[in-house]
């Protein structure tokens, strides 16, 4: 074995990563050469001093409470998603966040003066309730079979659509809870995007042209036809998410 | 498996592995508050997942889930990090074999090392981390860093090179 050769080996030497064959030429090499033999001894100081330097950052004392906090959130979630077909995981964050959407600006509703700081609490409140305990759905792209589930869980009928053709395949609904009364929630998806869309029935007859609000990050699109309220939102883009609108508006 | 079950197991399992997965992430970011959150972000992709895991080493396997999460936000963040290479002339130039100078190590090189580790490239920190600090083989390290046992033994020879090459100047400077 030549230097070169044993120079590249130094590494695999001072790790104990060579095979026994190589092993024996390394050392018999380094016996009879300095040169290598200070290179060695060099290699093993540098890796001396990263080893015992506390080069290793432990993890500080909160992080451990921290991740278990937030993975004991996770257990619950995956914990309420196994009755459900798998994806329901992945719309059970959105939805909550949506729906924690439409309950935000529920204050906006009843005009500017409501007092937004109560609003913020009974929002977090909300979020808690339905995070942790929110399971009465019906998973299912039929409007047939989800029309007649609100039947006798709600006073109204909220008219329901598929859209699949138009590419909002209807992903299921939900009872929910806004303007304290129960409300019929509608799930579509557009690709990867939930929309969530909400109705109940307007306090007043008369209808309200379509608005449309974006709130962290969240567009929401809500008007009154034909004595009903709906209220859509998503993280789609305004200009996907009017297209849906239109779809629904046109339909109903 | 109920939820419950799963997390106690996960928790007997993984969970141990904190520090090791604090340290990797930390040296990756390079500053405390990203790598708290890169453990947690892995430690809930490693749950998610936990069905999957078919119980070699859960220090490895914990391992791997921190350095992708890592590097998915290293190519977010600091884009930079794992793209700059080593110039390989400078790098090679002043190696060894020619001049194999006597490392001597001062008290002072604690700092001076550990700051030149934490220049080094992302893809040369991570194998000194794996093997010196964690003591990985290097078909583990292999493993977990998802490219070829030869490779993991060049960079690793790069990366010393390196810094005995910072120690070196450092005795060059008399400093």
């Amino acid at each position: 074995m030549d230097c070169k050769e044993a120079q590249n080996l130094i590494n695999g030497y001072v790790d104990g990563e060579l095979d026994l064959v190589r092993n024996v030429e390394i050392e018999r090499h380094l016996q009879g050469c300095a040169l290598c033999t200070q290179s060695y001894k060099n290699q093993q100081l540098l890796r001396n001093e990263i080893k015992t330097g506390s080069f290793y950052f432990k993890a500080p004392a909160d992080l451990q409470t921290r991740i278990q906090l937030s993975l004991r959130k996770a257990a619950k979630a995956e914990g309420r998603a196994w009755v459900l077909p798998k994806w329901w995981l992945n719309i059970a964050a959105p939805m909550a966040a949506a729906a924690v959407m439409v309950l935000a600006l529920v204050p906006f509703l009843r005009g500017p003066s409501t007092d937004e700081l109560l609003a913020r609490e009974v929002v977090s409140s909300h979020v808690r309730s339905l995070m942790a305990t929110h399971l009465a759905d019906v998973a299912s792209s039929d409007r047939h079979t989800v029309k007649p589930w609100f039947a006798g869980k709600l006073n109204f009928s909220p008219p329901v659509e598929d859209l699949a053709k138009q590419g909002f395949p209807l992903v299921g609904g939900r009872l929910d809870y806004l303007e304290n009364r129960p409300v019929a929630a509608l799930v579509y998806q557009r690709q990867k995007h939930f929309i969530n869309l909400f109705i109940w029935p307007a306090g007043s007859g008369s209808d309200v042209r379509t608005k449309m609000v974006s709130r962290q990050g969240y567009n929401l699109t809500y008007w009154t036809k034909s004595g009903m309220t709906y209220w859509a939102v998503s993280d789609l883009n305004s200009s996907e998410l009017q297209e849906f609108v239109q779809l629904v508006q046109n339909q109903a | 498996m109920g939820e419950k079950d799963k997390l106690a197991r996960f928790e007997q399992v993984i969970l141990p592995h904190l520090d090791a997965a604090y340290n990797l992430a930390r040296w990756l970011t390079r500053n405390e508050d990203d790598a708290k959150d890169m453990a947690q972000e892995a430690y809930l992709r490693a749950f998610k997942f936990f069905d999957a895991f078919r119980g070699a080493d859960g220090r490895a396997w914990l391992l791997t889930i921190v350095r992708n999460t890592c590097y998915t936000w290293l190519q977010q963040n600091r884009a930079h990090d794992t793209t700059t290479m080593f110039d390989e002339e400078i790098h090679s130039a002043d190696s060894d074999t020619s001049n194999p100078a006597i490392l001597v190590l001062q008290s002072a090189d604690h700092q001076i090392l550990r700051q030149a580790l934490d220049e080094l490239p992302a893809e040369f920190r991570e194998v000194v981390v794996l093997r010196d600090l964690e003591g990985f083989s290097y078909k583990e390290i292999a493993e977990i860093t998802n490219i070829p046992a030869g490779t993991v033994m060049s960079r690793l020879a790069r990366a010393r090179e390196r810094l005995k090459q910072v120690l070196g100047n450092r005795l060059k400077k008399g400093a």
